[in-house]
């Protein structure tokens, strides 16, 4: 049964000598093979050389601080109710006085837990972060482990560090009067 | 009688009998091609090299391989072996016994014509002189038994060869 | 100087073509790997020392340290008997082989040949006619039926193909009129005429030749015995550990010695070209001994031997990686109805030329 007429009508020939002898295409068969022997290894040996990372990669999450080294997000949820993959949750608490130099906001996350094991690194949480607390760095994978357990990333592992010097890539920057300030501020 | 005679001839005795009395067929041609191997020894004692090579491409190389093939296609084991009456065990026996003594009384006091110790040309073995034994005094049966080669490949060939219109798969 | 016997000399030489028959086909398994990575643009094993060149020793320490494993059934002598047959017909092929012409040293002149017999060729055919051995064994002793299936394969192609590679050897003989290895190489080396090596006189059976020569060694794209995608791993599905090592080493200690017979036999052995006259300008214009410069010769011829069953170790591995497996039936068909055909016109042509006075 014929549906359309895109059908090739293959024409079957008899095969000529030269096909028949089989030789030639052996033969081309070989200089195939020989002009890759010579072409440039596509191999990138892992552990000296890294493929570079493209930039707008999403690797592992990181919750950003403010300019005064306070943690941006105030436990809204959002991210957790946009993220396709339910990877996020979350305890919400209320700021304590003399906790303002912690919390930028008055709510605060008391936990805030990611499963690594879930996420697809869409970045919708990234997208749905009212506070620009959490993102998905350009250059840091999470790496593989041993135990399943490990891959659920607590606070611990995902604040980045107050340091103006050791901050994420990805997100809100600090100016260098900000950095300044706050390094006088930590010294 | 040199050491080497002794053993290769322990050797071909042993391995003969093994061929006569392992249960397993398959140990059977294993055994005969050791034969084999410690006759193509003996050749070369008898400085004839090219026989020596050529009974273990031919025998051991090629016809005992289609031995073998064939031996373990068939699946032959002690359960599938049919039970022979004793009759006919005895009556083999005592035919192949008979068989031996008449070789050994015929072969035993033997004397090749025209060869002695002395006049014995010791490279008769050598490839060119076999060749040139083989194209001058016995060139008849010789090329009759190339024809009949080749008439056998010829029509292995021929069996190979496809036929009109025949297409297995 | 060292004083030993003609015999100590050759005793040496034959010790010294073992030890190399083992070491190159141990260098063929890394050469394998790293010819496949770059014919398919990668780069192969480069981690176990430089540039991988441990690889052999770190897989030969795998080998050794796997599981010994006997399946239930199998016949557990012929099992272990498979793999050191196919080891041992492999080995033994090489001793004929002449890798370099004479060397002397005072009253001392010794080949470097582990034995010169008159029947150098016969050997070698006779010993390769017996390799399939060792895989029937195997394969019939692993009671598998993939095995037994590779067993089979391994017997009917080797067979077919042994016949066409006769006849190819035959038509070499007529012109060479010796079976001796060494004579063939000598016969190739006549003063001046260096490019009468046996491929210009022989083109079409060396094609046979090396057809047959793939067929023998179980290379792509003839490997029908060891094909995985049919008989999972052909005869050898059972093998483990060391005796699996063993099979596969057989493999490339017979792609060696193919590669050194046909070197031997078509490419002028141990001749290069222009070798009378280098020998010559070192007597002349040197002012050296005649039997000094011969032995230099003959290191050098023996260096361009290597060279050439290199060049055909890295034939053999390139066909690997560039061409798919024949079909079984397709095989048997190139065997007997083309193959054997054209050895038989082969060797007419040969005698009718040999007849007309137009080759020696
Ligand atoms: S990247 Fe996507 S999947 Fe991962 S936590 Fe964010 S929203 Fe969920
Ligand atoms: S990370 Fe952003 S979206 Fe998620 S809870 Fe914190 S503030 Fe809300």
């Amino acid at each position: 049964m014929q549906l359309t007429n895109r059908a090739k009508k293959l024409e079957k020939k008899p095969m000529t000598l030269a096909e028949r002898a089989y030789l030639p295409a052996i033969f081309q068969g070989l200089s195939i093979t020989m002009r890759h022997f010579f072409m440039k290894k596509a191999t990138v040996r892992y552990p000296e050389e890294v493929r570079p990372f493209a930039p707008i990669f999403r690797g592992l999450h990181v919750l950003k601080r403010d300019e005064q080294g306070r943690e941006r997000c105030t436990a809204c949820g959002l991210c957790a109710v946009a993220c396709p993959a339910e990877a996020i949750t979350m305890v919400a608490g209320e700021r304590k006085k003399g906790e303002e130099g912690l919390y930028r906001e008055e709510k605060y996350a008391i936990s805030y837990e990611i499963n690594m094991l879930r996420c697809i690194f869409c970045g919708l949480c990234e997208e749905a972060c009212p506070k620009a607390a959490v993102y998905l760095q350009p250059d840091k994978i999470a790496p593989p482990r041993y135990e399943r357990d490990e891959f659920i990333y607590g606070k611990d592992r995902l604040v980045e560090p107050v340091s103006p010097d050791a901050r994420s890539v990805r997100g809100i920057q600090l100016t260098a009067d900000q950095a300044d300030t706050l390094r006088a501020r930590l010294a | 009688m040199s050491p080497l005679f002794l053993f290769l001839s322990f050797v071909a005795l042993l391995s003969a009998l093994g061929v006569v009395f392992a249960k397993n067929p398959v140990h059977s041609v294993l055994f005969l091609i050791l034969t084999f191997f410690s006759l193509s020894g003996h050749y070369l004692l008898l400085n004839a090299q090219f026989l020596a090579a050529v009974n273990i491409i031919v025998y051991a190389g090629a016809i005992m391989v289609l031995f073998l093939f064939v031996i373990m296609f068939l699946n032959l084991n002690v359960d599938t072996e049919p039970h022979k009456p004793a009759l006919a065990k005895i009556a083999a026996a005592v035919a192949g016994g008979s068989l031996l003594l008449i070789l050994v009384a015929a072969l035993k006091d033997v004397h090749p014509v025209g060869v002695t110790g002395t006049a014995f040309n010791s490279q008769i073995g050598m490839v060119d002189q076999l060749g040139l034994k083989l194209y001058t005094d016995f060139l008849l049966p010789f090329e009759l038994a190339s024809v009949l080669f080749l008439v056998a490949m010829v029509g292995a060939v021929m069996l190979g060869k496809r036929e009109v219109g025949e297409r297995n798969f | 100087m060292l004083e030993l016997p003609a015999l100590g000399w050759q005793s040496i030489v034959i010790f010294v073509v073992f030890a190399l028959s083992l070491l190159i086909a141990t260098y063929c398994t890394y050469a394998e790997r790293v010819i496949a990575a770059f014919l398919q643009d990668r780069v192969g094993p480069d981690r176990a020392g430089p540039y991988g060149l441990l690889q052999p020793l770190a897989d030969a320490v795998k080998m050794f340290t796997k599981e010994e494993f006997f399946p239930g059934g199998a016949n557990k002598a012929l099992f272990i008997f498979g793999p050191c047959l196919a080891m041992i017909t492999a080995l033994m092929s090489s001793a004929v082989i002449p890798f370099g012409n004479n060397m002397s040293f005072g009253n001392n002149a010794f080949f470097l040949q582990g034995i010169e017999v008159n029947i150098g060729m016969l050997w070698v055919f006779g010993v390769v006619s017996l390799g399939v051995y060792g895989v029937m064994i195997g394969g019939w002793a692993s009671n598998n039926k993939f095995s037994l299936l590779g067993a089979i394969r391994a017997a009917s192609q080797n067979i077919s193909y042994e016949l066409a590679m006769g006849m190819a050897l035959i038509a070499v003989l007529m012109m060479s009129g010796t079976l001796s290895l060494r004579e063939i190489t000598l016969q190739q080396s006549a003063p001046g005429e260096w490019a009468m090596w046996n491929i210009v006189r022989q083109p079409l059976g060396f094609i046979i030749f090396l057809v047959c020569a793939f067929a023998e060694t179980n290379r792509t794209p003839f490997d029908l015995p060891e094909c995985e995608t049919e008989l999972v791993g052909g005869y050898h599905t059972e093998y483990s550990s060391m005796k699996l090592g063993l099979y596969l080493f057989a493999e490339y200690i017979n792609i060696f010695v193919a590669s050194a017979v046909m070197s031997v036999l078509y490419f002028g052995g141990f001749n290069f070209p222009f070798q009378y006259e280098l020998r010559d300008w070192f007597v002349n214009s040197q002012s050296w001994e005649l039997a000094s410069a011969q032995n230099l010769i003959t290191l050098l011829g023996t260096v361009g031997l290597f060279l050439k069953i290199f060049a055909f170790i890295f034939f053999f591995m390139w066909i690997r990686w560039t061409l798919p497996r024949f079909r079984y039936d397709q095989l048997m068909r190139l065997g007997w109805t083309i193959l054997i055909p054209l050895a038989v016109f082969n060797i007419l042509l040969t005698g009718g030329l040999i007849l007309a006075g137009v080759i020696q």
